[in-house]
């Protein structure tokens, strides 16, 4: 039993326990389940390719990736693309990956760069450039881009972004209606979002089972034996760099096919911490992070901050917000109190 | 001058031995008043472990204490920490300076027992406020200064002063001290040009002059013929020889005893030598290397194809840095030849792909993925050099976790490996094992030229001689030319062709182990005998 506990790990049991307790609490304070259900499985869906865009850089030894919004923007960039030109359905779609993709390259090789200038400080260092880089981005949308189309701008003349862009006319939940199928009148079980998610996590795990990856994961587990061995330390920091940051880009086109809006402007920060988060409490170390983390962390913590406000403004009314950043955020922080020491 | 024989310091029968390994054994002498006793052995001979059991630092204290009994004036010692060592009269001159950089000569010698003067205000707070009295530290400073018979400014920071005269600060603050009866000079004499080593070896006879028993540390043979009134010898954790300089000894005699018996078991080496002097496989000129604590500054040297060569000398002298130089691991330059062609030096991939390989000395830090389970710490770089342990599948090449397991298995049943499985993670199993790791994970390279740098330091004698054997028969049954570096002489003599030895950097001479231990002795000295310097 306790082998069991500690192979599962306090923070995931006792998060574990948490989410349960809130569904069964569902009920009680006149919440339904269904509508529950149906949340967690989109918003689990539609964050796991994002939250396993970090390992690649947790593996190489360049820790928890908080340049995260360097992908989200560029997703965010080959959305706004994909609109401007008119793509939609599956081309659209695919429209979007590809330019989101391209554009994460070239930010990844910058900021891959620069990590391996800074080596022992990424994790700081990540987040000003990230917070530098989401505003340099900032000006572009209010306005260096010369788009025309009327759905992304303000119409007021001139070329600035609307911060909330709807793809709903473009390629908003082609993936999710990929083999689609209901449960009772409210759940919608999105599986091509399932299905494309799978893929990811298999390639990625593939990946690691290459000789590159071998490489990599070694680079981060001892870079000094990682060098005896004639691995470029460097390199195999900047390859994880650009995967991360073009599979975050990937990721962000995936959100926002479910989600139906392309957010601009700061929203890429605001995701930075929950996705570190979530792998955390998947049971990723800095240095070391599995797929099976990505998915449990995704899950629990994507459970714990959709139904925990459902259950709380149900329950407690006008301080449901204040309840959920405390819920939340405490969960987050209990996590990180427990992550097992290296 | 004292001439009353009374006795000041007196070992007992005094052992140690650190979680089951005995590092020092039945130690017994004694130190009269205004005696020099010279100490000298090889590096883990047990002489800082004998210094360190005097001084009772938290090391021996923390792993159980010590055997046998020390007298300190006729009183056992029963010292809880350094401090009690040093107020009852026991002092020590470190090899690294332990000075304040930005206080004056003066100031550091007198620290925190300066002279002060009274005043109103310190009156009320109790001397925690007294005002320093800077003409009488200046003359007791100058006092002792003086004493030694070095030219030194007082008022001068001791970051502006020559190493030379930061050491007769450091010596001098020591003899400064009211009541010192012992005082420990562990290798002054390194830092110190040959005019300022005469200076202080005058200065020592000065002090043991006025009845400061003195124990001293040094490398340099000659000085504790030059200066001592007794020798000890150490060896292996082992009082040897307890000589009085009445007695007579000569630097070659002390060589000798320091560096030990004429081996007697041959048997882990080859019967008859290599004939191959002329078939060079790598063929060093002018390496210089700079790796921190062991710069190599001009090595010349030729590795014949087939053999076990030996690349001993003391620590700090440079032998590490020539392994990790030629392999990349330290900046390097000069000239290396391998197999007759130019060999790329600052390249760790360079050097893997011509089938070199190496045993790092830093087993925690190049030599193993520690939170990485047994099989991928072997099998890692032969799939990263020579792609092996991949497989296809559907056109692409994906890791092989079984033939890694299976490969790992036949190393740990050869090498004897002792742990749960192969899947266990490397920092659980202990040193010696850690190191068959290795040797494993460097044999999977498959070399035909292996650097080992001390293979066998930190591990039991159970796990060193299975090591030494898997070397032994590695270099025998393939034909793979091997060097390796170690500070134990006596190993490298048991199972090399030839022995090069590193002083200051440089080759100070190659040697066939059996030569008499004199000849390694005075090479590690630094000294050469007229053969060699002919």
């Amino acid at each position: 039993m306790s082998g069991l506990i500690k192979k599962i790990g306090w923070p995931r049991l006792i998060i574990g326990l948490f989410l349960t307790g809130l569904f069964i609490a569902c009920p009680f304070v006149g919440v339904n389940i269904q509508f529950a259900v149906n949340d967690v499985m989109g918003r689990f869906g539609m964050n796991l390719v994002l939250i396993l865009s970090l390992v690649p850089m947790i593996q190489s030894g360049c820790g928890l990736n908080f340049g995260v919004p360097l992908g989200i923007v560029s997703g965010a960039f080959g959305a706004v693309c994909s609109v401007e030109l008119q793509a939609t359905g599956f081309m659209g779609i695919l429209t979007a990956m590809l330019i989101a993709c391209s554009f994460a390259i070239v930010i990844g090789l910058i900021y891959g760069n620069i990590l391996n200038r800074i080596k022992g400080d990424e994790m700081i260092i990540s987040t000003y450039v990230s917070m530098a880089f989401v505003g340099f981005m900032c000006l572009l949308w209010v306005r260096l881009l010369p788009f025309k189309n009327p759905l992304l701008l303000y119409g007021f003349g001139g070329s600035v972004f609307k911060p909330q862009i709807p793809l709903s006319n473009h390629w908003a939940g082609v993936l999710d209606k990929v083999l689609y199928f209901k449960i009772g009148p409210v759940i919608e079980v999105p599986v091509g979002l399932f299905l494309i998610g799978a893929l990811c996590c298999f390639l990625m795990w593939l990946f690691f089972r290459s000789k590159l990856g071998t490489a990599m994961t070694a680079a981060g587990s001892n870079p000094e034996y990682a060098r005896a061995a004639g691995v470029s330390i460097d390199k195999m920091r900047l390859i994880s760099v650009v995967m991360s940051t073009s599979i975050a880009a990937l990721g962000m086109i995936i959100y926002y096919q479910h989600y139906t809006f392309v957010q601009l402007y700061m929203t890429p920060i605001n995701l930075m911490l929950p996705t570190v988060a979530a792998i955390l409490i998947g049971g990723a170390a800095i240095r070391k992070a599995t797929i099976t983390n990505v998915i449990i962390g995704t899950f629990l913590f994507q459970g714990v901050v959709t139904v925990g406000p459902m259950v709380a403004g149900s329950a407690f009314g006008d301080i449901a917000d204040a309840l959920r950043l405390v819920i939340s955020n405490g969960m987050i922080l209990y996590a990180l109190t427990r992550k097992e020491q290296r | 001058m004292h001439t009353d024989n009374q006795e000041v310091l007196r070992f007992e029968n005094v052992g140690k031995s650190f979680f089951g390994n005995q590092v020092l054994k039945d130690i017994s002498f004694s130190l009269e008043k205004g005696k020099i006793l010279g100490l000298v052995g090889e590096n883990g001979a047990g002489k800082s472990t004998m210094m360190k059991i005097l001084f009772s630092m938290d090391d021996i204290r923390e792993t159980g204490g010590y055997e046998g009994a020390i007298y300190l004036d006729g009183v056992r010692l029963d010292f809880n920490n350094p401090m009690d060592a040093i107020n009852a009269g026991v002092g020590m001159v470190h090899q690294e300076f332990s000075l304040i950089p930005g206080f004056t000569a003066t100031e550091n010698i007198l620290l925190n027992r300066e002279f002060t003067k009274r005043s109103v205000i310190s009156k009320a707070f109790r001397g925690k406020l007294d005002t320093l009295d800077r003409r009488r530290m200046h003359l007791s400073a100058q006092e002792v200064i003086e004493l030694l018979g070095v030219n030194l400014d007082p008022d001068m920071f001791v970051s502006n002063m020559p190493v030379g005269h930061k050491q007769f600060v450091e010596i001098s603050r020591e003899v400064n001290r009211e009541n010192v009866k012992v005082l420990i000079f562990d290798e002054p004499t390194a830092v110190l040009t040959e005019s300022e080593a005469q200076v202080l070896l005058h200065a020592l006879r000065t002090l043991a002059d006025r009845g400061v028993a003195i124990i001293f540390i040094s490398h340099r043979l000659q000085e504790i013929i030059d200066v001592c009134d007794s020798v000890i010898v150490l060896r292996d954790g082992e009082l040897v020889k307890d000589v009085r300089k009445e007695e007579g000894y000569s630097v070659v005699q002390l060589a000798k005893w320091m560096v030990g018996r004429d081996v007697e078991s041959k048997s882990a080496r080859r019967e008859k030598g290599l004939d191959n002097a002329d078939d060079i496989v790598m063929d060093i000129r002018n390496l210089w290397v700079n790796m921190a604590g062991e710069l190599v500054d001009d090595v010349n040297l030729s590795i014949r194809r087939g053999e076990f060569l030996g690349v001993g000398g003391l620590a700090g002298q440079g032998k590490l840095g020539i392994p990790n130089g030629i392999m990349g691991l330290a900046e390097a330059g000069g000239t290396v030849l391998y197999d007759g062609k130019p060999f790329a030096l600052n390249s760790p991939k360079a050097a893997l792909d011509l089938k070199l390989a190496f045993v790092s000395e830093d087993r925690r830090g190049f030599g193993l993925l520690l939170d990485e389970p047994v099989y991928w710490n072997v099998t890692f770089s032969s799939m990263q050099v020579l792609n092996k342990y991949l497989k296809r599948y559907l056109g692409v090449r994906l890791r092989d976790d079984k033939e890694m397991r299976e490969t790992t298995r036949e190393y740990i049943n050869s090498l004897e490996i002792r742990c749960v499985s192969e899947k266990q993670k490397v920092r659980e199993l202990s040193g010696g094992n850690q190191q068959k790791v290795c040797l494993a994970r460097a044999f999977d390279l498959e070399p035909e030229l292996l650097f080992v740098s001390e293979p066998t330091r930190g591990i039991d004698i159970g796990a060193k001689s299975l090591v030494l054997q898997a070397l032994k028969s590695y270099n025998e049954d393939k034909g793979v030319t091997i060097v390796m570096v170690s500070s134990e002489l006596e190993e490298l003599r048991s199972i090399c062709d030839r022995i090069a030895i590193i002083c200051d950097g440089k080759v100070a001479g190659i040697l066939s182990a059996d030569e008499d231990s004199e000849k390694f002795g005075l090479l590690m000295s630094g000294l050469r005998s007229d053969k060699e310097s002919a």
